[in-house]
């Protein structure tokens, strides 16, 4: 069998590099049509992932090892399990559709742009294929790189501010966990397997000391209330792709670190911490809900629903039920087809008025009904209309936290209606109405690439809401294997 | 002596001598050459010291050789360390060329100063014996001075050397000081002895400790170790650029070996003492270091304060006082002075004649520029930073273990603290290159070998960070075979 996962995350950064050979913008066709052979390329190598994976257990699948750094005992350890297969599909997807959204509107240093998605792509299936701490770390970190400099390139006008905030940011985070990791390999006698960690014993009181340095890497991440304050920002300044890799992918790392870090290495602090988790998730999702409700600017709307639909995530993972587990996976997965249509959605407009106002718009159902159609399929699954994937998880998570304890599903529920108000009230502003202004007359319907762009994502939120089987069954075996873990106390 | 016969090898000082007789042959050669076949005298000196550097690997130690009645020790780690260095002020030379001559400083003095430099520095390294010690580090330090003020109608250049001299001239005190407490407590000047008498018991403590204070002052002076750096960045700013990345390269391996021959050598039964004074320098260095560096905007002095930072975590590696933390102090300092070769040699790069480059606003678009060089320049600020996939996140990840692993993990926490802080001043020069316009577009001119050798050391930063081991595993094997 072919080494799936090295392919999975060097098929990408090669073509990366490649793409970065043809760097004059005269050759920008070149460059594109490179970026979209190496992006689906890189999703062409996750199929078989898909295709051999076997169902029914919780093991590791698609195991490589080398040894890559004998003096700290590192070494290239790869392997997926129900989990971080499904992640690593949505990458690569995602990719895919993100060369293709920025096929005619980036128009300068094309090559630059397109390489640092395709390594950005492959660094992020590196994340989630790593059963090596350090492994993970170098990858986890080397993603911040193609991200600074896509937001400070290619970004708005307070570009530079925003990409600085959002390096630094999450550099505080992972610098503690990095200190966690080492201290993890200290205990457990040098070692960096992190299937090895999740057998060491630890006290209490160590367990809350990791608890904070990796609580605070992925809460960044995630991004939880109340360090959330760079996402709202580097999504206003990032260009469409940007925002799209941000909302679909790079969130996902963080709860990812939650459910292969936290919760199985250390599980004792977990359950002692685990109403203050459920707090700030659900501060996530009503407070920040509201917040979403009076934004002015589309994108910063779209940004804090992201907060408050990952809150559901977190929600979820810290119920420490099957169903809650499942839920959050399920909504990550759902909020990675659902916000990335949305920054599209955004992006269209964008690129046609160079506005991100609501009140810019008004009336746009009249001159692009077509658009109209597929963005109120996205409005309707970011509110979570049954039929739809945003249905799927939040149901599940409030359906666990309701067994859990009633009052708690109570205020998780209320993101129906928040959820419902936001999105809806937007879409009424900005598609429903009379034509506001000339500008708004005169645009023109979505283009044959954008209407497929739009269209793929569709049927996907589309079959994923209606038959979420096929992504469930995947991850049930891994689920089961994670809270047995979650169960077993290391003190 | 006691009465053995004194050893007289001269095969373990080797690179040492073919090093003294090419730098005399440059300076008697260069007498006589026109001003028009100057190169000559550069060729020469490159031809010595890639000669040497040949040589210390060829004649490779895998015990140690004492020599010249024990004052002088080859070993693996010396080995390693003459290499590094000849190599450094190699590539020094070679980024420098341009700079050189646009300045008048393309001169046969320039050349044989830095050779008597380099060799101050392969004694330091090899010294088994407190004056040798000493008469290295002079040597090192005279011909630094002299090559700072080279360039004479410069009034900050000849500022910036009296600086040097005098604080040099006070640390050179602080060490002949510290070493006559020693021998007043031990009886010795010999490192080997000194080890073997405070190791055996019964030295007065108390002198020792004092004679200790001294010795480590001096140390970090040499390193520029807060509270010892203040001439570091008048040096690093004063200095000529070409003469600065002399200054910021190779005499940190010289330090290096110096602190490991004094400290791990002769005082290895003190570890315990020095721990703590090490501690707080480390301490002081990273967080002073990486704070005041944010204020600064002329590059040279932003280089400064972030070498100082850097040191700090040189010496986090160190005090841990086992082979662990010494490997992984080597393996920072051999990165640190990698990426400063790079980071000073796109400074170097970017400067004309009559212009200097030194200024973070001239960075202003490079990637508009040369997306080549911003790239370089990129690389070695995230590998400052510690961020993979670079060098640099292997030299602060194996410091940061060093120091958890004997239980300092608050200090571990301190210093990932202190290089976020760090990240903000690296970050904003790739701000400068990627996310601003330019606003000097004179065309970039280098030579094709500086080009190369430029490319080839930027490239290296990402190589090491991809493949760390073999540099990691080096470092430890030239220190246990050499302790």
């Amino acid at each position: 069998m072919l080494p799936y996962l090295s392919l999975a995350i060097w098929v990408p950064v090669v073509a990366g590099l490649l793409v970065l050979a043809v760097n004059r913008d005269a050759d920008a066709a070149a460059a594109r049509w490179l970026a979209l052979v190496g992006a689906v390329a890189g999703f062409a190598v996750t199929i078989p992932l898909y295709v051999h994976f076997r169902l029914g257990t919780g093991e590791m699948q698609f195991v490589e090892a080398v040894e890559w750094i004998p003096r700290f005992n590192v070494n290239y350890l790869l392997g997926v399990d129900g989990i971080s297969l499904l992640f690593i599909l949505l990458n690569s997807f995602i990719t895919v559709l993100v060369v293709w959204a920025g096929w005619i509107v980036i128009e300068t240093r094309v090559a630059q742009y397109m390489a640092a998605f395709l390594i950005m792509s492959g660094l992020i299936n590196g994340v989630f294929a790593s059963l090596d701490g350090v492994l993970f770390y170098v990858f986890f970190e080397a993603m911040l790189i193609p991200m600074y400099l896509i937001i400070g390139i290619w970004g708005g006008p307070n570009r530079v501010y925003a990409a600085i905030k959002f390096f630094l940011y999450t550099l505080l985070g992972s610098f503690l966990m990095l200190v966690a990791f080492i201290y993890l390999y200290s205990v457990s006698g040098g070692s960096f397997s992190i299937l090895e960690w999740y057998q060491l014993p630890l006290s209490l009181k160590t367990q809350l000391l990791l608890f904070v340095a990796f609580f605070l890497s992925f809460a960044v991440k995630v991004p939880m209330w109340p360090v959330h304050t760079w996402l709202p920002d580097a999504h206003v300044e990032a260009p469409t792709g940007g925002s799209v890799v941000l909302a679909a992918l790079t969130l996902k790392v963080g709860a990812y670190g939650f459910v292969r870090f936290v919760l199985p290495i250390l599980p004792d602090a977990s359950h002692y911490l685990a109403n203050f988790v459920i707090t700030l998730s659900l501060i996530a999702v009503i407070y920040i809900g509201f917040v979403a409700l009076v934004q002015a600017d589309m994108k910063k709307l779209i940004a804090y629903s992201s907060i408050a639909h990952m809150g559901f995530v977190t929600l979820g993972f810290f119920l420490f039920s099957e169903l809650g587990v499942e839920g959050g996976l399920v909504q990550m997965l759902s909020h990675g087809f659902v916000s990335a249509a949305m920054f599209l959605c955004v992006g269209v407009l964008y690129d046609r008025m160079h506005s991100r106002k609501i009140a810019d718009y008004g009336g746009v159902v009249n001159t692009m009904p077509k658009f109209a159609a597929l963005a109120m399929l996205f409005a309707m699954a970011n509110a979570g209309l049954p039929g739809t994937s945003g249905f799927v998880g939040e149901f599940m998570v409030i359906l666990a936290a309701v067994k859990a304890n009633f009052w708690v599903g109570f205020l998780a529920a209320v993101t129906l209606i928040l959820g419902a108000a936001y999105t809806l009230w937007m879409y009424k502003r900005v598609w429903f109405g009379a034509v506001v202004s000339e500008r708004v007359a005169a645009l023109k319907d979505v283009s044959r690439r954008e209407f497929w762009l739009l269209s793929t994502l569709a049927a996907v939120v589309l079959f994923m809401g209606v038959y979420p089987k096929p992504f469930t069954d995947v991850m049930r075996a891994s689920v089961t294997e994670l809270l047995a873990h979650v169960a077993r106390s290391k003190l | 002596m006691t009465g053995t016969p004194v050893n007289f090898d001269f095969l373990p000082a080797l690179p040492e001598i073919t090093l003294l007789i090419a730098a005399c042959v440059v300076l008697m050669v260069d007498l006589v050459l026109p001003e028009t076949r100057r190169k000559w005298s550069y060729w020469l000196t490159q031809l010595g010291v890639v000669a040497t550097a040949w040589l210390s690997l060829y004649v490779f130690h895998e015990s140690p050789a004492h020599t010249f009645g024990n004052t002088f020790v080859a070993d693996a780690l010396a080995d390693v360390l003459k290499f590094l260095s000849c190599v450094t002020v190699a590539l020094t030379l070679a980024y420098s060329r341009s700079y050189l001559t646009a300045r008048g400083l393309f001169r046969g003095e320039t050349f044989a100063l830095m050779m008597f430099a380099l060799l101050g520095m392969m004694v330091m390294i090899s010294a088994n014996h407190f004056l040798l010690l000493y008469l290295g580090l002079e040597l090192m330090s005279l011909s630094l001075y002299a090559m700072i003020a080279l360039q004479r109608e410069s009034g900050q250049a000849v500022e910036a050397a009296m600086k040097y001299f005098v604080l040099g001239a006070l640390a050179s005190g602080l060490l002949l000081y510290g070493m006559s407490m020693i021998y007043g407590a031990t009886g010795t000047l010999d490192v080997t002895r000194v080890a073997t008498t405070v190791f055996a018991g019964g030295v007065n403590k108390t002198m020792l400790a004092f004679g200790l204070v001294f010795v480590v002052s001096a140390v970090a002076f040499k390193l520029g170790a807060v509270p010892f750096h203040m001439w570091v960045p008048d040096v690093y700013e004063g200095a000529p650029t070409a003469m600065t990345l002399f200054v910021g390269s190779a005499p940190k391996l010289a330090a290096f070996g110096f602190m490991t021959r004094l400290l791990v050598g002769a005082l290895a039964a003190m570890a315990f003492d020095w721990q703590g004074m090490l501690l707080i320098l480390s301490l002081l260095s990273m967080i002073a270091g990486n704070v005041i560096a944010i204020a600064q905007t002329n590059i040279k002095r932003m280089l400064a304060y972030s070498t100082i930072a850097n040191m700090g975590y040189m010496l986090m590696g160190f005090l841990a006082a086992n082979i662990n933390g010494y490997s992984a102090a080597m393996f920072y300092t051999i990165t640190y002075v990698m990426t400063t070769l790079v980071s000073f040699g796109i400074v170097l790069l970017l400067s004309r004649a009559g212009f200097e480059a030194d200024q973070l606003d001239d960075f202003k678009g490079l990637n508009q520029r040369s997306p080549w060089y911003a790239f370089l320049m990129l690389l070695t600020m995230f590998s400052l930073a510690g961020i993979p996939p670079t060098v640099g996140f292997y030299a602060k990840f194996a410091v940061i273990e060093a120091a958890v692993d004997v239980g300092l993990v608050w200090l571990a926490v301190v210093a990932v603290l202190a290089s976020l802080i760090g990240a903000y001043y690296y970050l904003r020069i790739v701000k400068l290159m990627y996310f601003d316009d330019p606003v000097d577009l004179a065309p970039l001119e280098a030579r094709s070998d500086t080009r190369a050798l430029l490319s080839i050391n930027g490239l290296a930063l990402l190589l090491l960070g991809i493949f760390p081991q073999w540099l990691l595993g080096m470092c430890v094997v030239a220190l246990t075979r050499s302790y």
